[in-house]
């Protein structure tokens, strides 16, 4: 295997109901990642983006994202119709198999454009769920139902938001008076849903002498992997995250300490989901200091923005050993787990 | 219920469909508030100087940034290349055969289709000097389509180099 790390991360300020076309809104951060590396953009040599359709309307939306690129000379570039974050993982094959030594990956969407509730709808399956129209919210909801712990989870993030200035809410109420506040989408107060948002999250990671060059301290991805649960949420457990719970073990999430997980919860309950599926101990580790998804969710980037932030700790020394999670699909049916090291 | 009511499929309808709004972008909306005022107008890349008409996305596809000042164009162009129409299809309006050009407009660095008109197909060259048609302003709208057709001006070709870089 090859030494692969982080070395430069960017997020925009996220939004909601911005006037700019998706490309117009991806061309600062891709900008501002480069200028955070110090390097040029002919010095990457693969460029992959997550994004989905469903939330512009348009088949091959995606292809129109190259023009943000500055596609000149000729790039190699890829897309996933996921967060960011599996743009990500497919870089980090692609560094692994000696194909590229410096990739640049970003993901971006635009929630503001449709109604995410429905359009989400739509990753399900297509014959017997997905005409139901159950919406992500009702889809959760059963998950929650079984394992509900709202109130202390949004309480934190709505503070650590605070702190993170490109976060859409933020807070200071006690989990007392959010718990006060009406049930709007049983069993959700509206603090429990994500803040849905409008942004761009970009990564560049690097193998070896080329990421030692590019970033002073890179986050080393010491180890990723992906799991997949079930489709049918039927067929699952909807109390406990089996697919995160293995790819935490295939990382060896617990091969050492853990001083930050930034993990990818869009719903409150998910949190307590997936700190039992990752075993992590709270009092030991600090659990998304930046606040997170409930504070400010731009689909298609919020989970690349996980270990976007799990490398900034590592980055500064806050951290020595972060965990980096992101999920897509309803009730946690798709799960990223890696373990960043700074030594 | 009998047994062969029970074997007969069951059929449901479920339409599906998702209402979107779209933002056309700061560069796109002067692009399209010009057209309904009968005036053309595209965006300047401040890296490499190319005028965009239309200005896509806003941004410069080749140095990866957005595009800067607004300009106006033409309204006065070259053909660079073009197809002669001569096969018929479902729905054709327009009289066979006819050319669709790429255009170049003057000031403009990027061609883009449209109909050329009030000239054989077979007159129809490279370099061909052309002018838009306006339909009548009373059907005016955000779009492309206030123009007709382009013409030929009568003015002499324009040389080979003035537009070769842009093929």
């Amino acid at each position: 295997m090859r030494d692969v790390g982080i070395v430069a991360f960017a997020e925009s300020q996220l939004t909601y109901g911005t006037t700019n076309t998706p490309v117009e809104m991806i061309v600062p951060t891709v900008n501002e990642v480069l200028k955070n590396a110090g390097i040029e953009r002919t010095e990457v040599d693969f460029w992959c983006h997550g994004s989905c359709d469903y939330m512009t309307g348009q088949p091959f939306s995606f292809v129109a994202a190259v023009d943000a690129l500055g596609a000149w000379p000729p790039i190699i570039e890829s897309h996933v119709e996921m967060d960011g974050a599996w743009a990500l993982y497919e870089a980090w094959v692609k560094i692994q198999m000696g194909e590229a030594n410096v990739a640049l990956v970003f993901g971006n969407g635009k929630s503001s454009a449709g109604d995410m509730n429905r359009a989400l709808t739509l990753q399900q399956d297509p014959y017997t769920v997905a005409p139901l129209w159950p919406g992500l919210t009702a889809m959760e909801g059963i998950g929650a139902c079984a394992a509900l712990q709202a109130g202390t989870v949004t309480e934190r993030a709505r503070r650590d938001g605070a702190k993170n200035g490109n976060v859409l809410v933020s807070g200071s109420e006690s989990a007392d008076e959010l718990l006060s506040r009406a049930v709007t989408s049983a069993p959700f107060r509206d603090h429990d849903l994500p803040a849905m948002a409008d942004g761009v999250s970009a990564i560049i990671i690097a193998a070896g002498h080329a990421a030692k060059r590019i970033a002073k301290r890179p986050a080393w991805i010491r180890a990723i992997d992906h799991r997949i649960d079930h489709q049918n949420l039927g067929w699952r457990d909807l109390a406990r995250s089996t697919s995160a719970a293995i790819a935490a073990s295939e990382v060896g999430v617990h091969n050492d300490k853990v001083d930050i997980a930034e993990l990818h919860t869009t719903f409150s309950h998910h949190e307590q989901l997936l700190i039992n599926a990752l075993q992590l101990r709270t009092d030991a580790t600090r659990i998304t200091p930046s606040g997170g998804a409930l504070v400010g969710n731009a689909l298609m980037a919020a989970g690349l923005s996980r270990f976007g932030h799990a490398a900034r700790a590592i980055f500064d020394g806050t951290a020595d050993r972060a965990v980096a999670h992101a999920q897509q699909g309803a009730c946690l049916q798709q799960n990223i787990v890696a373990v960043l090291e700074g030594n | 219920m009998s047994d062969k009511a029970a074997d007969k499929p069951l059929r449901v309808r479920m339409p599906i469909g998702i209402d979107y709004k779209w933002c056309a972008g700061p560069a796109s909306t002067d692009y399209l508030t010009g057209l309904k005022d009968g005036r053309l107008y595209g965006r300047r890349c401040p890296v490499c100087q190319m005028v965009y008409f239309p200005p896509r996305n806003g941004v410069c596809a080749r140095d990866g940034v957005m595009l800067g000042e607004s300009v106006e164009v033409g309204p006065k162009g070259t053909v660079t290349t073009f197809c002669i129409v001569n096969v018929p299809f479902l729905g054709q309006t327009i009289k066979l055969p006819y050319v669709a050009a790429t255009i170049i407009l003057d000031g403009a660095h990027l061609g883009f289709s449209h109909l050329l008109q009030e000239v054989e197909a077979t007159d129809v060259r490279m370099g061909m000097r052309v002018e838009p048609v306006w339909r009548d302003k009373s059907d005016w709208d955000y779009s492309l389509e206030n123009i007709s057709h382009f013409r030929p001006t009568g003015e002499p070709d324009a040389p080979f180099d003035d537009y070769a870089r842009y093929l």
